[in-house]
């Protein structure tokens, strides 16, 4: 029974590293661009979630609420004014941009905020859990995986049935002919990033809630994130949220066995996947 | 009409820079003899990160491979050295050369995963098996497991040629251990850059600048671009390994957090390559001393100067990609390495093209 538990607390996990991943994915489908910093974004986002807690007296819910439109403007901005500017045939500038950013937003945080370790508090809710016959399961890791989901759905919505969602596919195949039809791929790039930023700040919300935060753990959820994305295939959603949840098991089973193996457990999963499936386990066609 | 035609990469300025060069080495072989002990270790730091550098401008300016795990290989040739010296109670200079055998055969795994992904990819890829080998490196308890371990005060002691500078420069071992690095660290650089350079001048130095500029069109010509690729991610790793031993040799302390550190051994080597100039070997020359000169400027304050080298890495990226040797090269022509062939003699008179 242990094991079912086990396996169920991984795939919840799984949930976070599909909310970790699906900016990431959205930007990387977009524009191609692999945003190094996105893991330091997240940790940026919760610090901002923080802050808005602990000045107005917030629920954690509400102060996301707030930090989400700050996140949307700074995601627009960075697109508009650095990242656009990176975008081209040659992988280096995008490449090593992110990374200065990354190398940026971690020692801003560091200076501001310390290295001491912070949690964002969310009350009773912390420690609640549900109960179905033998098998129980916390309500916020519960809630984690509900948003992935939500997430996911709201995000091919977006893509499939919208009008700013066709205009993000058209660029994505090909810019110039999308702006000869009146699109402008360096408005349609700042509005993903934005539209990235907002899932940020729901990963940063989760991360910030259900463990300990410091300035320097945004690394970490960037390579499990990218795992997520590459196990799943690119470009597919649903696939980034199995990529997910096969990081997730493989951690709690691997932390099971041996708590020291439950990082280490994560990263051989993904390196299993990319031997037997190189280009993930639900690639689509291109 | 019997003309002759030679192909020739040097110019003026070039033989200039080799006779330089040579004396700029002849003066730092010789510097134990007058400079300072803190001298000669920020000469090992700045000549250490030099290597590192080139071979990163190798893998990621030539190769097209931007690797961000290049850690994976400073930390592994380290603890291949530590693990010679602790457990086999080998000489800790004969080990430096295991530091690169074993970086050589990381390599090779790596590669086989990591060149299944593309681009940006690749770079993540490179980056979870550094952390694979961090976390590995950190079970191993002979080396002492996640908290590290010490190199054994008897081996640094019998270490050969320690004696030797000992009464030589009548300095104390630790003083002879700092030289004896140093002088590692100095015949390390020189071979890199040198071999680097006869590299880029040679046959395959030619088919490796056609896969960087176009992998199909060199792929048309005959070029073999997966074997380039292997070429030259094989040699970075095993030089890497090389200075990541040595690097920990000087040190005599080790920590699997310390060894794979990415900070250390990757995001400041990619800023010394992109500050200086990708692409080109005088690029890293020009961007370690500039990094040097940074960090010593700026050391005292800690995060502050970590953020202003990555602003710097920014803003050379987006307003001169070419870095600050690129700027220079530009402006006045001048090439201290050259590798681009020009044809002379014969009816066609000198033209710069």
């Amino acid at each position: 029974m242990i094991w079912v538990d086990t396996i169920l607390q991984g795939v919840l996990l799984g949930g976070l590293y599909a909310l970790f991943a699906a900016g990431l994915s959205l930007v990387f489908g977009i524009m191609r661009l692999v945003n190094l910093a996105h893991g330091d974004l997240i940790v940026f986002g919760a610090y901002l979630i923080l802050i808005v807690v602990s000045v107005l007296g917030l629920h954690p819910f509400l102060a996301a609420f707030i930090a989400a439109p700050v996140m949307f403007v700074f995601g627009w901005v960075l697109q508009k004014a650095v990242l656009n500017r990176t975008l081209g045939d040659d992988i280096l500038p995008p490449l090593l941009v992110t990374f200065g950013l990354s190398i940026v937003i971690q020692n801003g945080l560091l200076e501001a905020f310390s290295a001491d370790s912070q949690r964002i508090s969310m009350g009773p809710l912390e420690t609640a859990s549900v109960s179905i016959g033998p098998i129980s399961a916390g309500v916020l890791p519960l809630l984690t995986f509900g948003s992935a989901v939500l997430v996911i759905v709201a995000l091919n919505r977006l893509f499939y049935r919208t009008a700013i969602g066709r205009a993000f596919r058209a660029t994505s195949d090909d810019p110039t002919t999308a702006s000869l039809m009146g699109i402008r791929p360096d408005r349609v790039f700042a509005t993903a990033t934005a539209i990235a930023m907002l899932v940020v700040t729901i990963a940063a919300l989760y991360l910030g809630t259900r463990a300990n935060f410091d300035p320097n753990v945004g690394p970490a959820r960037l390579i499990y994130a990218f795992e997520a994305v590459i196990i799943g295939g690119l470009g597919s959603l649903w696939g980034t949220l199995a990529g997910g949840i096969i990081i997730g098991v493989a951690q709690t089973v691997g932390a099971a066995i041996n708590p020291e193996w439950q990082i280490l457990a994560g990263h051989v999963a993904f390196l299993v996947v990319l031997l037997v499936r190189p280009r993930g386990l639900f690639p689509r066609g291109n | 009409m019997a003309a002759t035609y030679t192909v020739t990469t040097r110019t003026p300025a070039s033989s200039m820079a080799m006779i330089s060069a040579l004396v700029i080495v002849a003066i730092l072989f010789a510097a134990p003899y007058f400079a300072s002990r803190g001298l000669i270790q920020d000469l090992f730091f700045i000549l250490t990160m030099l290597t590192l550098a080139q071979f990163w401008n190798l893998l990621a300016g030539y190769g097209g491979l931007v690797s961000v795990g290049q850690q994976a290989f400073v930390g592994l040739g380290a603890y291949a050295l530590y693990g010679m010296v602790i457990l086999m109670g080998l000489d800790p200079i004969i080990s430096i050369l295991f530091a690169g055998i074993a970086a050589l055969v990381l390599a090779v795994p790596t590669a086989f995963f990591a060149f299944r992904l593309q681009g940006a990819y690749f770079a993540i890829g490179t980056w979870v098996i550094a952390e694979v080998a961090r976390l590995s490196v950190a079970q191993w308890q002979a080396v002492g497991g996640g908290t590290g371990t010490s190199l054994p005060r008897s081996a640094l002691r019998e270490m050969m040629l320690v004696g030797w500078i000992e009464s030589a420069f009548d300095v104390r071992a630790s003083a002879a251990r700092d030289i004896l690095t140093y002088w590692l660290a100095l015949v390390l650089a020189v071979a890199t850059i040198a071999g680097i350079y006869w590299l880029l001048r040679s046959k395959p130095g030619l088919a490796l600048a056609a896969v960087r500029d176009n992998t199909e069109a060199a792929r048309s010509v005959g070029v073999d671009a997966g074997r380039m690729k292997w070429f030259v991610f094989l040699t970075s790793a095993c030089g890497t390994g090389l200075a990541g031993g040595l690097i920990y040799l000087q040190k005599a302390r080790i920590s699997p957090d310390a060894a794979f550190s990415v900070t250390d051994w990757t995001a400041y080597v990619i800023f010394i390559v992109v500050i200086g100039g990708i692409g080109t070997i005088e690029g890293p020359i020009l961007g370690v001393l500039i990094f040097f000169l940074l960090q010593s400027v700026l050391a005292d304050y800690g995060s502050w100067y970590l953020m202003v080298l990555g602003l710097i890495g920014i803003s050379v990226m987006l307003f001169a990609p070419r870095g600050l040797w690129g700027l220079i090269s530009e402006r006045t022509g001048i090439q201290l390495f050259p590798v681009r062939r020009r044809l002379s003699g014969g009816t066609i008179k000198k033209r710069e093209g």
